[in-house]
Parts: C-alpha cells; sequence; structure tokens
C-alpha cells in the first residue's frame, strides 16, 4: 500500500542512510568524524523473537561528547517479556512517550547521518537494529561500527578471543562512575566516556585515525 | 523529547553556584547544551593569552590547575575541583585569558556554551552577583569594580530585623513649658498616664523629666514640689532625626545612660520636638533586650548574676548572628555587656579589699576587648595604670592593686573569660604599674623595638579604659604618641610585624596542594586574615595620630577619611573585616570554640568564594605597608 515497500525502491530515509555513508569524505580528518554512541535496551537477548524497547545515542565529536546531539526513543511493544523489566525498568505501558517500530528505525536512522557507530559489544545492538530494518524490508545498516570491548582489548593488549570484557568491568578499569545503569542512554553516556578514555590513550602514542580504530574489530566491519 | 543525559547533568550542576540560583527550565537549557571533555593528566585546556573559547568549564570529575606563567615559571594560582566553575571571565568580557589551564589528574568537564548563559543573566539578577563576586575574586580587586555591594549582598539579605528598622517612636509627647511647676507637670503625667515629660521652648525640647526624677528628688523632700521643672530636669537632652534605627537608639542610651531620647526635625536639640523613643518602646520591640542584659548587670550583687548575664548574652550573639545583624552592631552591644561585667567584677573585688584604692587608677582591657572586637569568649588580656606616688609608698600601693588584679581576674575567669596563658593580665607585675612606668615601659618598647618589643605593642596599643581614671590614661596616651613621633622608624618595625603573617590569598591553593601536614583541613582565620587587618589599621592610624579609636572598622573608617586617594580600599578592609570577624564568630559559636581554626571541607562554595573575596584587600593592604614602609629593604 506504501509505495516504497516495493522491493526495489528503498524508502527515503534508508536511501539517504546507504547515500550518506558510502560518499562520507570526512572520515580521513578525526577532528571531523562525528562519532554515535548508542546502547538499545531490549526484551530479552533473541534476535528473532525478542524486541528493541529503547534506542539512546549521544555524539562525539572533536574528543566532546555533545549532550545536545543526543537521541533517546522508546518503541511500542508487542511482545513482552516480564522478566527483562526488572533490568531495564521499561513496563508495555510506562509513561516514557512511545513510538512505532518503524517510525523509531527511520528518527534513529536519520539521527546517525554519516556517523560512526560505537558501542559496547556491538554486535548485539547492530544485531537487532538490522532485524528491526529487515521487518521494514531494509537493512542491514552501513555505517562503520566501533566496539569499545575490541577497543579496550586492542589497547590493553589481551588476547581478543579470551575475554569479554563487560560494560561494568570497562567503567571500573576505566574509573567512570556508574549511572544509569540500564537505560540506553546512561548505558550509551558511559560508553561514550569509556570511548574518550580510550581514544586518548591511543592518542597518547601516535595520532588516532579511524582505520586504526577499525583495525580493532575487523570482524564486525567486514 | 526526554533526556536522561541532560536530568542527570542538571542534578549535578544544580548544587553549585551560580547554577543554584537558576530556574529550572534555564538549568535545563544548560544541561541539554553541555559538552562533556575528558581530559587526560597534564593536558591543556586552555594556555594564557589564548583567544576565549566559545565556552566555560565546570569540573565534573578531576582537578584543573590554573597556572599563570611568570618569567619561565609556571604559578600555580588555584586549583579547581569538582563543581568549581572556570574560564568564564575572558569570555563574557572579550579578553584573552589571562591564565593556562591544565588537568591535574585524570578530569572530566562541561563545556557550556556561554551565549546560553548570557540569555540567562539577562533575567536572573542572582547570577548577576554571582559573576560580579566571582570575577573580583578571581582576576579583579573588588574595589576596582564600583559595586561595593558586593561584600555584603548576604549580610543585609535578612532584613526582617528590628534592629536596623527605623525606630517607632511615640508622636504628640507630653511637653511643659520651662515655667511649669513640679507640681503641674507631675499632675499632667498622671493624668496622661506617662513616665516622662518633655520641657520645651519654642518647641524645642530643652529637657525631660521622668519618674525616676520625682522620686529622687521630689519623693526624698531634697526639692520643693512648687519649684520649678528646671529644677530637676535632666538636660541637655539626647536628640536624633526621625529616622533613628532600633541599633542606634540602644547605642545611644548604652552610651548616654539614659532612658529617653528625644527625636527632633533635624536631630539635634536646637529644633523641633517631634517625638520620644523610651527604652521600654525598644524592649516591647525586642524580646531579647540587651539594654536590659545591661541593666540587669547594673545591679547585679555578686558575680553568680555576672556568669548568669554572660551566658545569656552568648544567646543574644547567637541570635544576632542567625539574624544576620550588622557586625558593627552587634560588637558595640556585646562589647559594652563584657566592660560592664568587667566593672562590675572591679566594684565586687574592691569591696572586698579593706580598704579603698590608695590612689587612682585606670583598669585596661587590652587586645580584642580593647578594639571592641571581643564577641565570643575569649581570654583576658588587661592592665592596671596606677597614679605615680612617692617612692616610699610605692611598694605598698603597688601589692594593693597587684592583690586588687588577682581578685579581679579570679571573678573574671569565674564568669568565662580564661586567664590569659601568656600572663597578659594586671595581676601580673610586669603589667600593674604606675603611670611613669607605663610611660617609660612604652618609650623603651618603641626606642628598642625588638621583636617582642614590637608584638607587646600590638597587644598594648589596643587598650580601652574600662573602669577608673580616664585621665590617667589620657597621659599615657600622649606619652606613647610624642615617643612615637620622635622615633618615627618605630612604625617601620610596626609594619614589618604587620607583615608577619603570611598573605592569606592563595591559602586555599595551597590548601589544595598540600595533600599532608598537620592542619591540612583548617584555616586560621585569626592570624591569616583577621590579625593583618588589625595590625594595618593600628599602624595606619597611628601614623596619622588618630588615637581616639582602637576598633578596626573604625579604624579604617578615620583613615579612608585621613587618605581619601587610599579611601576604597580602607573601607573594603573594613568590610573584608566584618565579613571575616562574623565569619568568625559564627564558626565559633557552631563549633562552640574559639572560632579561630575553620574546617574548609566543611564551607559551602559560596562561603568559600566569599572569604576569597575578603582576602583580596588583605593582601592589597599589606602591598601598600611595603611600599609605605620601605619594608623590603629591612627584611
Amino acid at each position: 500500500m506504501i509505495p516504497f515497500f516495493s522491493r526495489k525502491q528503498y524508502p527515503k530515509f534508508w536511501k539517504d542512510h546507504l547515500e550518506k555513508v558510502n560518499g562520507n569524505k570526512k572520515y580521513g580528518n578525526y577532528e571531523n568524524i562525528r562519532f554515535v554512541v548508542i546502547d538499545t535496551e531490549t526484551t530479552g537477548f533473541d534476535f528473532y523473537k525478542d524486541r528493541i524497547l529503547c534506542i539512546g545515542g549521544v555524539a562525539i565529536k572533536n574528543n566532546k561528547i555533545l549532550i545536545s546531539d543526543s537521541f533517546e526513543i522508546y518503541i511500542k511493544q508487542d511482545v513482552f517479556n516480564k522478566e527483562t523489566v526488572k533490568i531495564h525498568g521499561i513496563r508495555r505501558n510506562g509513561d516514557e512517550i512511545k513510538v512505532t517500530e518503524e517510525e523509531a528505525l527511520i528518527q534513529f536512522i536519520n539521527y546517525l547521518d554519516d556517523a560512526v557507530i560505537v558501542a559496547h559489544h556491538t554486535s548485539f545492538d547492530i544485531g537487532m537494529i538490522n532485524q528491526a530494518l529487515k521487518r521494514l524490508n531494509v537493512g542491514p545498516i552501513k555505517s562503520r561500527l566501533l566496539d569499545t570491548n575490541y577497543l579496550h582489548k586492542k589497547l590493553s593488549g589481551t588476547n581478543p578471543y579470551k575475554k569479554l570484557y563487560s560494560l561494568d568491568d570497562l567503567c571500573e578499569i576505566y574509573n567512570v562512575k556508574m549511572h544509569d545503569r540500564h537505560t540506553a542512554l546512561g548505558d550509551a553516556l558511559l560508553t561514550a566516556y569509556i570511548f574518550l578514555k580510550i581514544t586518548s590513550k591511543f592518542k597518547k602514542n601516535k595520532a588516532v585515525n579511524l582505520n586504526d580504530l577499525l583495525a580493532t574489530n575487523y570482524q564486525l566491519n567486514r | 523529547m526526554k533526556n536522561t543525559i541532560a536530568e542527570r547533568i542538571l542534578d549535578f550542576l544544580k548544587d553549585f553556584p551560580p547554577f543554584d540560583v537558576l530556574e529550572k527550565e534555564q538549568l535545563f537549557k544548560i544541561a541539554e547544551n553541555v559538552k562533556v571533555i575528558h581530559l587526560e593528566k597534564d593536558n591543556f585546556i586552555f594556555k594564557q593569552n589564548e583567544k576565549p573559547h566559545l565556552n566555560f568549564y565546570v569540573v565534573k570529575e578531576g582537578a584543573i590547575g590554573l597556572y599563570r606563567t611568570m618569567d619561565n615559571d609556571q604559578i600555580l594560582v588555584d586549583i579547581c575541583d569538582e563543581g568549581d566553575l572556570f574560564g568564564l571571565r575572558p569570555l563574557i568580557q572579550n579578553d584573552q585569558y589571562l591564565m593556562s589551564a591544565k588537568a591535574n589528574e585524570e578530569s572530566l568537564l562541561y563545556a557550556i556554551s556561554v551565549e546560553i548563559l548570557k540569555e540567562i543573566i539577562k533575567t536572573n539578577d542572582k547570577i548577576n552577583k554571582f559573576l560580579i563576586a566571582s570575577f573580583a575574586t578571581n582576576i579583579k580587586t573588588p574595589y576596582a569594580n564600583k559595586d561595593r555591594q558586593l561584600f555584603d549582598y548576604e549580610e543585609i539579605s535578612d532584613s526582617n530585623l528590628s534592629d536596623i528598622q527605623t525606630a517607632d517612636y511615640s508622636k504628640n509627647p507630653i511637653t511643659c513649658t520651662k515655667n511649669t511647676s513640679i507640681k503641674e507637670a507631675a499632675q499632667i503625667m498622671s493624668t496622661k498616664r506617662v513616665g516622662s515629660i518633655l520641657i520645651v521652648e519654642n518647641k524645642n525640647p530643652i529637657g525631660i523629666i521622668t519618674d525616676k526624677d520625682l522620686r529622687l528628688k521630689i519623693a526624698t523632700g531634697l526639692i520643693s514640689i512648687e519649684a520649678k521643672v528646671t529644677e530637676i530636669m535632666s538636660s541637655p537632652v539626647i536628640t536624633f532625626p526621625i529616622n533613628i534605627t532600633t541599633a542606634e537608639a540602644q547605642i545611644a542610651m548604652l552610651k548616654h545612660k539614659v532612658t529617653h531620647l528625644c527625636i527632633t526635625k533635624n536631630g539635634t536639640p536646637n529644633s523641633k520636638l517631634i517625638g520620644v523613643l523610651s527604652e521600654h518602646d525598644i524592649v516591647v520591640l525586642h524580646g531579647n533586650n540587651p539594654s536590659v542584659l545591661v541593666k540587669e548587670l547594673k545591679r547585679s550583687k555578686n558575680i553568680n548574676t555576672l556568669k548568669y548575664i554572660r551566658n545569656k548574652t552568648s544567646n543574644l550573639l547567637k541570635s544576632y548572628i542567625e539574624q544576620h545583624i550588622p557586625i558593627t552592631f552587634i560588637s558595640k552591644i556585646i562589647s559594652e555587656i563584657n566592660d560592664v561585667i568587667t566593672s562590675k567584677a572591679i566594684e565586687f573585688s574592691i569591696e572586698e579589699m579593706k580598704s579603698e584604692p590608695p590612689v587612682k587608677f585606670s583598669w585596661l582591657a587590652l587586645g580584642s576587648q580593647g578594639r571592641k572586637e571581643q564577641l565570643l569568649i575569649t581570654d583576658q588580656d588587661n592592665a592596671i595604670v596606677f597614679e605615680d606616688v612617692p617612692e616610699e609608698n610605692y611598694k605598698t600601693t603597688k601589692d594593693y592593686f597587684i592583690k586588687l588584679a588577682k581578685k579581679i581576674t579570679e571573678k573574671l575567669n569565674f564568669v568565662g573569660y580564661e586567664y590569659c596563658p601568656a600572663e597578659m593580665m594586671a595581676s601580673n607585675p610586669k603589667w600593674c604599674l604606675s603611670l611613669n612606668e607605663w610611660k617609660n615601659q612604652f618609650n623603651t618598647w618603641i626606642t628598642k623595638p625588638t621583636e617582642d618589643a614590637v608584638m607587646l605593642c600590638t597587644i598594648f596599643f589596643d587598650y580601652s579604659v574600662i573602669y577608673g581614671d580616664k585621665n590617667l590614661v589620657h597621659k599615657m596616651s600622649e606619652s606613647i604618641f610624642k615617643s612615637i613621633e620622635s622615633y618615627e622608624i618605630f612604625l617601620n618595625f610596626l609594619g614589618r610585624n604587620a607583615l608577619r603573617n603570611p598573605p592569606p590569598l592563595g591559602f586555599f591553593r595551597q590548601f589544595l596542594v598540600e595533600n599532608n601536614g598537620e592542619h591540612k583541613d583548617q584555616f586560621d582565620i585569626k592570624s591569616r586574615a583577621l590579625m593583618p587587618l588589625v595590625d594595618a589599621a593600628r599602624l595606619i592610624a597611628l601614623s596619622h595620630n588618630l588615637k581616639d579609636n582602637n576598633n578596626t572598622i573604625t579604624r579604617f573608617e578615620e583613615i579612608a577619611n585621613a587618605e581619601p586617594q587610599n579611601k576604597d580600599l580602607y573601607l573594603n578592609c573594613a568590610d573584608s573585616f566584618k565579613i571575616l570577624l562574623h565569619f568568625r564568630t559564627k564558626q565559633g559559636i557552631e563549633n562552640n570554640s574559639s572560632g579561630r581554626y575553620v574546617n574548609l571541607n566543611k564551607l559551602s562554595k559560596s562561603e568559600k568564594l566569599k572569604l576569597k573575596g575578603c582576602f583580596k584587600p588583605i593582601k592589597d593592604i599589606q602591598d601598600l605597608l611595603n611600599i609605605r614602609y620601605n619594608l623590603a629593604q629591612m627584611m
């Protein structure tokens, strides 16, 4: 019924996404790169059954976290999992203003713009988002991806296959005070702090560039 | 849109000045637009002489050192820790950074857009005041900024106090003329049911008769009731203009030992009588009344009453401090009470002696009591000067006064004024001397200004007569000034002594940098902040031959008149002194101590800021002394 749902014709937001990410020339200059640190809260860990409840994101540019450039959206639910309510505190009919999954994704992709995505255990968040995009017949997301877990492992020299660091672990290692744990935007901010701290440690050795960072998690950007 | 982070930033900022005075929406707007910056240790945020950024900074975590580069040296000027704001002044004044800011440890900063703040300043007056105060503290001398209000905006914030309200006097006072007979006057008083009647001539008040006069002079049969009122009236009357405050009225009553004041058109006895203000009017206004305390004291028959009233005075002091009553008023009241207690202790002691004093003598209060700045109970510092006697009588005379002094100091100790550990008391034979001995003593101090001599001078110069013969003391003062005149270099020594205390500005930086040390958490407000001002005021007052006042605030006011070119500086010193004295007294009351050592960790940001503001004039007046008395050459 809606024309952009037909097979070859992508909806506008997705066409924009592909264009921005592919044609970006700003990546060469580190100071100009816009990083968006994201986190999602979901009803569970099953890519197929579970759904995204909330997406939070905050931008970093030139080593500054821009609070004014942040994103927080709550999604109306069909699927509901009582168990995870305990973790994220988002009830089915909570007070937050909620939008449909489609609306949320459109807003999110628009918000992303040409940014490089940073997350903690990025493959999970992106996996959930890609599944949701699939339901809109688009995806997967084309943005370049970074993962603070891999960044840390590279920096600390631990074997990439050996250990998985949780966000709590990293907060402890990098001395980040934990606030608003298990809200999407709160976790995104914690991840942003960790990202800033890690990149400044990288900088100590030499100038950072995006490729060095991307090289820490080639698995994600294949 | 919901914004969890902005709310969290708002939560953090709202506890720190100036953000604590912002409206919630204003603060949210700021929080929403914050940029968070992470700095590794030793990284710079900005450097001296750099053009201003678009943002100023608030420390979220960590510590930022502000440095000034001078001749290749980096001098640490201040350290900003959690909640501190920096780098704002250059943005508002469109000036380059005067200092460099460097992370002393790993830090997180909130960068806040100055444009948003500028918008808010337009509508929020409180933040404006904060900014003026903080600029003055960090960069500029407060008096370069004409806003002298800066210092006392908190002090006068609560004006619900009656003392600085205009006193409510009785209008339409009952009067009679000087030809009225005493009997007629008494009849008028009883029909009108008043306790006093004014005698007027051409509408100007020339005298007053109160119930007490009738009781003492008429009922005793001393004077006939047919005599004219002029026979028994008290004259002249004490007059004030209509805008007299309760505080002024109380002080005037204490000073002149009267219970009624006349309100006249221009405040002098030579203008139309408008009303009468009686002590009763004030008692009605005040529950806890100092003149009532003084009256009770004067009636007291034993030292237990003195002790009781001194305790009551502490409560009075507490309520005054809580109500932010001007410190000059508080100190006048409390010193008056201290003086009366001392006088009473002396009277009782003389009664206990087997005989009257053999010659005239004076009891001197020294140091802070002598300056009328003793608010909390501290040690006694006192001395006796007695009339010169023939040599053969000297020993018995001196023995008498030492014995008397012992009794007095014992009583004062009982009341609560502890013995002076350095024995600077009249009971010490060294400080119970005849007039000639004192003259010689001061002359020796002045002409041979050893370090000890100068130190003693600073204590003994601030004397005031509490009891006894004022003339003796007057002669002593004259001799002192003569000695100083003929040996002017003494003032240089006094100047050196005045600079002996380390300048307080920068104490906080020291405090923050020092990670250990004995007084890590404490600030000695007496020797670092109050004494430098006391010493400076004394020195400059002496150099101008101003000898009538020992009070530091009054001294500053007097020297401000004597040296108009430095008026702003001196008045700012007076203001600083008021705030510091208030502060010390408050500390003392809260901690039940002398208030001398301040725990900086317990101070709020704005209290620290206020203290820092007080230190600026101290540094400046010390610079002035340094130049004026060529101190650099002497040291």
